[in-house]
């Protein structure tokens, strides 16, 4: 025996290791809709298994509620099994000696409490309210719904084209999308299981770059009936766009001088280039679309007026005012918000930042679009203030990673305390006080709070405040239109408003600062109800026949991501960052979607919505 | 066309021809389960994989299509070894009772378990709960579901239902009434469509043999069945008879030798039927204003239940004609037995019949006579006098031909169509013409409307009556799709037949069972022939029907018609909840 060794993994040890990142990448790939009860009880058994036997409560205890479950799910439970599920958990929380019980019975509470209507439906009726309502998990998760197994199916036979007709079906907006989706269709992508999610935001680039110009369907005949919409963003000029295919008559009021609503006043065009916004705009407009900017409802037309006018309204004015950080000094001069400052490029009014100090305030996505702009504007140094830690923040790691590239200080746990201003009144620094990082809220993120440490002072000549947009609802207000706390305007899933006969309303507006796609399927999901409320019925559908799937090769290899272009030359202009896919990296990375819509489920049910 | 290679012999298929259609036509058998052509190509069974060289995988060949010069083995050692691993994981949860099963001897599982040699299963068995409701004519024993999701597939595309659903998600994933319904509450037609394509016992539809033959066993009750008339054409499939002996003459023998004191055909209440509803569209024709349009045919009673539940407003345009075998049960239990002198209490009313709704409806509160009981009191579906006839060790090719009782057992040629798609309209639309004009139109004058088409129309001209604009129409989503046509005004009739089944009773829900085969148009075929073989083809001139029209029920639309052979569709409602 040697007094000491070397620690080294066994065979054994090193495929379980394997097996545990296999694991991970299988439970990221959860479709939506699982049977609660059957996951918690199968959670559970990992935990069981997890368990170093000492202790009578994680040992014995996890493997008395294991059975329980699997009652509840398979047997004849009483109804009092619920309470002695329960009692158990409870008492392996307050005995056991580790984290390896207290977490797992934990687990076991919370879905208690989170799930019980469906525990008792198994108990009384033998029944589960689970059920898988869309099986391809890409098409389930993209609020609008896009055939993307379609798509991608399409691009690999290189028809971009048919591709581009293909996504127009849900999505007016399959440019502006290919460039600055959050793609949440590819959070559960099944090719997880085998390696890593599909890139479709880069497909989808791939696609609308090498498509050409792809004229637009004709109209449906003329209705007779007329919509207003109010505000030109993405939502309002989706909503536009299918109600003129469906031979309604639309006219876009928008009180900016542009359409675009975010997509031009808030996403820099290093991002969405102006020009392919512009076009995609143009094309939607082909369909027969009136417009009216520079116009604001409650001022120069009221929202009375345009309800006499028209048969129906829809309201997406998105969310455009700057939320305030409330702190001492905030009224100095050069203290300006993301949102002005995001306008103002909009319009391409460019400030000069040249020689600058910038701080900017805040974490999210809009942070980071001033940030790198703020760069791009000529500042000598931009220092982003955020009050948690980097991983805490809500803005997209790759938008983090890509400003820190262009030479932008992440400065974090750090709450702004007040402004200071020198004698002409203008901003000199912003006052912090560093945090600690502490206990996870209900969300599980980790509140900050004040640590024992003095405020810093951090000198800025610009100071950008990015904490939040809120809605400028307050015009509507008196016209019977209801306002809940947060100033948002109510509205049901399908997009109608209560007791207001004829208005409709969607996107940032109706749920808060959130992304273009989702008020893109907001507008959707109003275009099919306001036809329905106008008496009809029209389909859209895309006269686009998808390829049939081939035996696919399961065989993992990587993931091909999208380059940038290189940080030093980027910082300097407005000119689009990322890099698309070669066609050879299309035509493989395209190969890797596992036909969803085909394999598994989807033959059978929900695997392909061809109209709506 | 692509050329591809199968078990050593080269084939040559037209392009996007599956393995399976590609094997199939070189006569290659490669089993399967849940397949079915154009409904169900889903692959959930796994019996069809075959091994395709360069492919590290195996394949299933109902929905892989050939790619040229593809080499496939379907008999290859991995082959073996997965079908039989996999039909021993589907028996793992299939409660093997062949026994007592109704199934047994016409199973694909029962069937393919044999032929792949399987005597022995490693694997412990597991059987889901089963709860089994008998209220419903429908019955489902959830312990010998397979989840081909045939089931699912028939009532979501061909009938547009959407009763049955899967449910739970992943290894407790089953078949169950949508939305977590019982059957019995939601808007199901009980159509029987969902039992016919069922490859197990699964799904069958409720037993009542023993309710028939306890009537039989009393002799204090005059026994009385009927038989509708695509059971004849069907009946003789589950005894394999060949054509020559397949005939209704041999299915009388066999139904006197159960016992039944009167064997009567239902094709005598279809002629009187066209008289009722014949004259009835004429009353409604020449009123116009009076009624709302189009009227619709009510024979068929899972259509009946569609309308009310799935286009309510519709009730009022379904003739007010009961179905024929209504009709029969009534005139049994009134005219027959008067004439007879039998106390109607004491007579049992069976009915023989294509259809699983007709055991619905004659439970209906409306379907009774003055006394409170039941115009027909005991429904079998075709399926069911089979077993009846086996029970009693019948061998049906044996018997001599026997002509059906008098005076209910006489029909023409006009009430033997009733069995097909197209007929019920054929024979009103003859006898309508007759009607209004004193003279009997060319039998044939309306074979616009035949065939197989799930929707077919015309326009007819009736002199003194002018153009009649009819349809007609089978199977629940071809009827949904004519329904909202209808009214969102797209179509305009003036009279529409519907059948719940495609291609009508002769594809009923109650018929015998052969799995993979639709054979709704190959009987509704032999019920034209026997329809053009007929002497007499105008259900007015059946001689019995006259007489009873003069001695009993004076006129069609008449007030003793009204009490007997009418019915108010309005007066019940259907328990269950629609889906939508």
């Amino acid at each position: 025996m040697s007094r000491l060794e070397v620690k080294m993994p066994g065979q054994a040890q090193a495929v379980v290791e394997q097996l545990y990142r296999n694991m991970e990448r299988r439970i990221a790939a959860s479709p939506p809709g699982l049977c609660p009860v059957d996951m918690a009880l199968n959670f559970l058994n990992l935990c069981q298994a997890q368990t170093c036997g000492k202790c009578v409560p994680c040992r014995i205890g996890l493997t008395q509620l294991s059975n329980m479950i699997r009652e509840v799910l398979d047997g004849d439970p009483p109804v009092g099994i619920l309470r002695r599920i329960e009692n158990t958990a409870q008492v392996i929380v307050d005995t056991a000696d580790c984290a390896i019980g207290i977490d797992a019975a934990q687990l076991v509470l919370m879905g208690l409490k989170g799930f019980r209507d469906d525990y008792e439906e198994h108990i009384l009726h033998h029944r589960c309210l689970g059920s898988l309502k869309n099986p391809v998990p890409c098409v389930a998760l993209c609020p609008a719904g896009v055939d993307i197994p379609g798509y991608i199916a399409l691009v690999n036979e290189g028809r971009c084209a048919d591709a581009v007709r293909l996504i127009r079906k849900d999505n007016p907006f399959p440019v502006a999308c290919a460039y600055i989706c959050e793609h949440p269709c590819e959070a559960r992508c099944r090719r997880n299981m085998v390696d890593d999610a599909i890139n479709i935001r880069g497909l989808k680039r791939y696609a609308v770059d090498h498509a050409g110009p792809v004229p637009q369907p004709q109209p449906a005949p003329a209705t007779g009936k007329s919509v207003a919409i109010i505000g030109g963003g993405p939502g309002g000029l989706s909503a536009a766009y299918y109600l003129a295919l469906m031979g309604h008559r639309v006219t876009v009021y928008e009180k900016q001088k542009q359409l675009g609503g975010m997509m031009r006043y808030g996403i820099p065009s290093y991002r969405l280039p102006r020009q392919l916004l512009e076009a995609e705009i143009a094309s939607i407009l082909s369909v027969g679309i009136q417009v009216r900017t520079g116009v604001d409802v409650g001022t120069d037309i009221t929202f009375d007026q345009l309800k006499r006018r028209y048969d129906c309204l829809y309201i997406s004015i998105g969310a455009h005012t700057d939320k305030k950080t409330g702190i001492e000094g905030e009224d100095s001069q050069s203290v300006i918000s993301a949102v002005e400052l995001l306008r103002r490029i909009g319009d391409e009014e460019m400030p000069d930042f040249t020689g600058q100090q910038v701080v900017v305030i805040g974490g999210g996505n809009v942070a980071m679009d001033v940030t790198r702009s703020a760069i791009r504007l000529g500042a000598a140094k931009v220092t982003c203030v955020y009050r948690r830690r980097q991983e805490d923040m809500t803005a997209q790691a790759e938008e983090v990673e890509g400003a820190i590239a262009e030479g932008a200080e992440i400065l974090t746990l750090q709450a702004p305390l007040r402004i200071e201003a020198d004698e002409q009144g203008r901003a000199a620094a912003l006052w912090t006080q560093p945090q600690i990082i502490g206990e996870m809220d209900r969300q599980g993120r980790p509140r900050p709070g004040t640590a024992s440490v003095e405020p810093r002072r951090i000198p800025a000549d610009i100071i950008i405040v990015a904490i939040g947009q809120g809605i400028e609802s307050h015009g509507f207000e008196q016209s019977g239109i209801q306002i809940q706390r947060g100033g948002t305007l109510l509205a049901d899933s399908s997009t109608r408003l209560p007791d207001l006969e004829g208005v409709f309303a969607g996107g940032d507006c109706v749920t808060g600062p959130a992304t273009v796609i989702r008020a893109i399927a907001a507008g959707k999901a109003a275009a099919a109800n306001i036809d329905e409320y106008l008496g009809f019925h029209h389909e859209i559908e895309a006269e686009v026949k998808v390829p049939t799937p081939r035996v696919t090769d399961l065989g993992p290899r990587g993931r091909v991501n999208c380059g940038d272009r290189e940080a030093a030359e980027r910082r300097c202009d407005f000119q689009c960052i990322e890099c698309g896919m070669t066609k050879e990296e299309a035509v493989q990375e395209s190969s890797r979607c596992l036909r969803c819509d085909h394999f598994g489920y989807g033959i059978f049910k929900g695997g392909r919505v061809e109209k709506w | 066309m692509v050329t591809c290679s199968m078990d050593g012999r080269t084939l040559t298929v037209p392009k996007g021809s599956t393995i399976l259609k590609a094997a199939e036509q070189a006569g290659i058998p490669i089993p399967h389960l849940c397949f079915l052509k154009d409904i169900n190509e889903i692959g959930a069974c796994r019996m069809c994989m075959v091994e395709v060289e360069g492919t590290e995988r195996l394949v299933p060949a109902c929905n892989t299509a050939v790619t040229e010069g593809m080499v496939i083995h379907t008999n290859s050692p991995r082959v073996r070894q997965a079908r039989k691993t996999n039909l021993r994981l589907i028996l793992s949860q299939h409660n093997s009772n062949c026994t007592v099963c109704v199934r047994s001897g016409n199973c694909q599982l029962q069937r393919l378990s044999h032929d792949l040699n399987i005597h022995f299963q490693p694997y412990e068995v597991q059987l889901e709960r089963s709860h089994v409701d008998l209220e419903v004519p429908i019955v489902r024993e959830a312990s010998k579901c397979i989840k081909c999701m045939r089931c699912i597939q028939i009532c979501d595309k061909i009938q547009g239902m959407h009763i049955w659903d899967v449910a739970g998600t992943g290894s407790r994933t089953t078949v169950d009434v949508s939305y977590n319904r019982s059957l019995k509450n939601t808007d199901c037609t009980f159509c029987g469509q969902c039992v016919t394509h069922c490859p197990t016992g699964a799904l069958t539809v409720r037993d009542d043999t023993n309710r028939a033959l306890r009537a039989l066993a009393d002799p204090e009750i005059t026994t009385v069945v009927q038989v509708a008339p695509a059971v004849r054409v069907a009946w003789a499939e589950a005894f394999g008879l060949p054509k020559r002996q397949a005939t209704t003459g041999r299915m009388v023998a066999a139904l006197k030798r159960i016992g039944f004191d009167y064997v009567f055909d239902t094709n005598f209440a279809a002629d009187l039927t066209i008289m009722e509803e014949g004259s009835e569209l004429l009353e409604r024709l020449s009123h116009r204003g009076k009624y709302r349009w189009p009227m619709f045919t009510s024979c068929c009673p899972g259509w009946v239940r569609f309308v009310k539940t799935q286009f309510p407003s519709y009730t009022e345009n379904l003739s007010t004609a009961k179905s024929p075998q209504q009709m029969f049960g009534a005139v049994a239990k009134s005219y027959f037995a008067e004439k007879m002198g039998i106390d109607a209490r004491k007579m049992c009313v069976v009915s023989v019949m294509p259809c699983s709704a007709k055991k619905a409806e004659c439970e209906l509160p409306t379907m009774r006579n003055a006394f409170g009981n039941p115009d027909v009191d005991v429904v079998l579906t075709t399926r069911e006098m089979c077993r009846l006839f086996r029970s009693d060790c019948i061998v049906p090719g044996d018997l001599e031909e026997t002509p059906f009782d008098s005076p209910l057992g006489t029909g023409t040629g006009a009430a033997v169509i009733f069995g097909a798609t197209g007929g019920v309209m054929d024979a009103a639309l003859r006898s309508a013409y007759f009607l209004a004009t004193g003279t009997n139109p060319d039998p044939d004058a309306f074979s616009k409307i035949r065939g197989g088409k799930p929707w077919k129309e015309a326009v007819f001209s009736i002199p003194g009556i002018g153009e009649v604009r009819v349809a007609v129409v089978s199977g629940l989503a071809n009827t949904r799709r004519l329904m909202e046509a209808v009214d969102s005004g797209r179509v305009e009739y003036d009279f529409v037949e519907v059948m719940a089944c495609p291609g009508g009773c002769a594809g009923g829900g109650g018929q015998p069972i052969r799995d993979g085969a639709e054979l709704a148009s190959v009987r509704g075929a032999r019920l034209w022939q026997m329809d053009a073989r007929t002497p007499v083809r105008f259900s007015h001139e059946n001689p019995d029907v006259q007489a009873l029209y003069r001695t009993y029920l004076k006129k069609p639309l008449g007030e003793k018609s009204h009490h007997l052979l009418h019915t108010d569709h309005t007066a019940w409602s259907v328990e269950g909840e629609t889906s939508r």
